[in-house]
């Protein structure tokens, strides 16, 4: 085993852990965070670092070969669907009349 | 190894999406998860292709994602407008 193939092995560890820990902490988001937009928010890191760490390490495994090129297919396709898909729940929530949840404002003169 | 553990961390993530998925409490938030549960199981079948050393299974996640976003779409437009053949929003209409 080359330097080289050693130094790929390890960056693509590092890669595949980073992106599981991206998951893993937007899937807490997305059980624990109060209301849906918020959660939206949970979801965006999955799709975006948790989705694009992973397949960014599973490229440097792949080599320069067709899987490779099937990987960054599949990263361009994620990166231009989930924003589409989020905008879309969006304005469908608010279209379901769903409204942010907003903390009261602290500054409001108070009833004494 | 370093693939069993990625899949492991997946899996998790999948089981926490699962939990949004079942405890709602809108339509919204169920869409939202079963759409991150999508996400992660094209990143599993990718990374379990790599796992078993038959890395064929990229076409399927590729048409995984495919089917993810515009089920994700389709699903949307029929809660929002409940009828999957309506024209949009009518113009004039806020």
């Amino acid at each position: 085993m080359s330097a080289v193939a050693v130094l790929l092995d390890i960056l693509s560890w590092a890669l595949l852990m980073a992106g599981a820990a991206f998951s893993l902490v937007g899937g807490i988001g997305l059980l624990r965070l109060p209301d849906l937009f918020t959660r939206m928010h949970g979801a965006g890191l999955i799709d975006t670092l948790g989705a694009g760490l992973i397949l960014i390490g599973l490229m440097l495994q792949g080599g320069a070969s067709l899987v490779t090129v099937k990987l960054i297919l599949i990263l361009l396709f994620i990166f231009f669907t989930s924003p589409t898909a989020t905008h879309a729940l969006a304005k469908a929530a608010l279209h379901g009349g769903l409204k942010p949840l907003l903390e009261q404002r602290e500054d409001k003169p108070s009833k004494s | 190894m370093m693939f069993a553990a990625a899949s492991l961390g997946i899996l998790v993530t999948m089981a926490l999406a699962l939990a949004r998925a079942f405890l709602g409490p809108t339509v919204y938030d169920r869409i939202l998860a079963v759409n991150a549960f999508g996400t992660k199981t094209v990143l599993l079948v990718a990374v379990f292709g790599f796992l078993t050393e038959r890395p064929d299974f990229l076409d399927i996640a590729l048409l995984y994602a495919l089917i993810n976003f515009v089920s994700t779409i389709a699903v949307l437009k029929f809660f929002e407008y409940r009828d999957l053949g309506h024209p949009g929003q009518e113009p004039g209409e806020s």
